[in-house]
């Protein structure tokens, strides 16, 4: 039975993207069928972090309008046998998705993938409720920063009221919470909320901490998903968020700063 | 941040301000927001209710709100006065 996976946050720039690549990546990686899809109609984005830019011919848009089979639109990745993403179109017109035209393309996907990883934009528009309207999951993905936690708050209290599992009465949308960008130091200096924090904040159980990390913008740079970043915490924390994902039994890591010197402590640095 | 600025106090912890600021904003918007089907079940329940007594509709509130593992649902009726 496909699981359908929604990847949001409400506030933009938090690392939606960046984190449905490097998932969507991830379970392929794992022998999962997986398919992740772009809901930012109009900033398309996925395709670039996936790097398959130069290979789209049909997007979501002409599925649902008809004009393309879905098997057209679907591009399979290069990195992973599993893989495939389903790029979003950059029409301005804002009503193109229609609730009928996303449930047929899911009921179909639903059909062949294990996984179906689904990349929402940001606020909370006809687009991110469109992309998060069949999840059976949610990943809410934080940083350790007010507006961010706000705006998850706000995004948690729609899951629960808007998706299709609220609508009809369902055993409701199970909620993961993802903090990207964290820094330990920072945390450590009492400078950054911590992952205790931000948990008991918006009481919703943490499937991993991603560390802030220069990596992110090598791997998007050359549009290699951050999982396939070597031996780097950015891609070793991606994993361990996939192996719990799936059930597995991983401790945190990286969410202790490194210890410094003495002189570094005195004179800062 | 080294020793030097915190002796210097060049630096304040503001987490810990950014975590209380949070606590107080999401408790307000949590209660302000509440479910989609509040006002029809207020509606609904305050149809019902005036069947059997004179209520006047500000008199009567619903609201909800999360407890540890529990929602509480609230109903809060004023009865006009017998005399």
């Amino acid at each position: 039975m496909a699981r359908v996976i929604v990847i949001t946050s409400g506030k933009g720039g938090v690392g939606k993207t960046t984190t449905s690549a490097a998932f969507a990546s991830g379970l392929a990686l794992r022998g999962h069928k997986t398919v992740v899809i772009d809901f930012d109609v109009g900033l398309r984005n996925l395709d670039l972090i996936m790097g398959c830019e130069r290979r789209v011919v049909y997007d979501l848009i002409n599925v649902i309008q008809g004009e393309a089979k879905l098997q057209q639109a679907l591009i399979k990745d290069k990195h992973c046998e599993n893989l495939y993403v389903l790029p979003t179109s950059q029409t301005r017109d804002k009503d193109a998705l229609t609730v009928e035209g996303v449930t047929a393309v899911m009921d179909e996907l639903r059909k062949n993938f294990d996984y179906i990883v689904c990349d929402s934009p940001a606020g909370i528009e006809s687009g991110a409720l469109m992309a998060l309207y069949h999840a059976d999951e949610a990943i809410v993905v934080t940083n350790p920063e007010v507006s961010s936690v706000r705006d998850s708050d706000r995004i948690l209290g729609i899951l629960a009221a808007r998706s299709r599992r609220a609508e009809q009465g369902e055993e409701p949308v199970k909620e993961h919470l993802l903090l990207t960008r964290y820094s330990p130091k920072r945390v450590e200096d009492g400078e950054m909320l911590s992952l205790e924090d931000v948990k008991e904040l918006l009481r919703t159980p943490l499937l991993g901490v991603i560390p802030e990390s220069e990596v992110i913008l090598q791997a998007s740079n050359q549009g290699i998903p951050a999982v396939h970043m070597g031996n780097s915490d950015v891609a070793e924390a991606y994993k361990d968020v996939v192996a719990r994902f799936l059930g597995e039994e991983k401790p945190l890591r990286f969410i202790q700063a490194p210890k410094v010197g003495f002189f570094k402590k005195l004179f800062g640095g | 941040m080294s020793i030097l600025d915190y002796i210097l106090g060049s630096r304040k912890k503001t987490a810990n301000v950014a975590k209380d600021r949070l606590k107080l904003i999401l408790a307000h918007e949590r209660e302000a927001g509440g479910p989609d089907f509040l006002p029809a079940l207020q509606e609904e329940l305050l149809t019902v209710i005036a069947k059997y007594i004179p209520v006047d509709k500000n008199n009567i509130k619903v609201s909800m709100e999360r407890k540890g593992d529990f929602e509480v649902l609230e109903l809060n009726i004023l009865f006009p006065d017998q005399h």
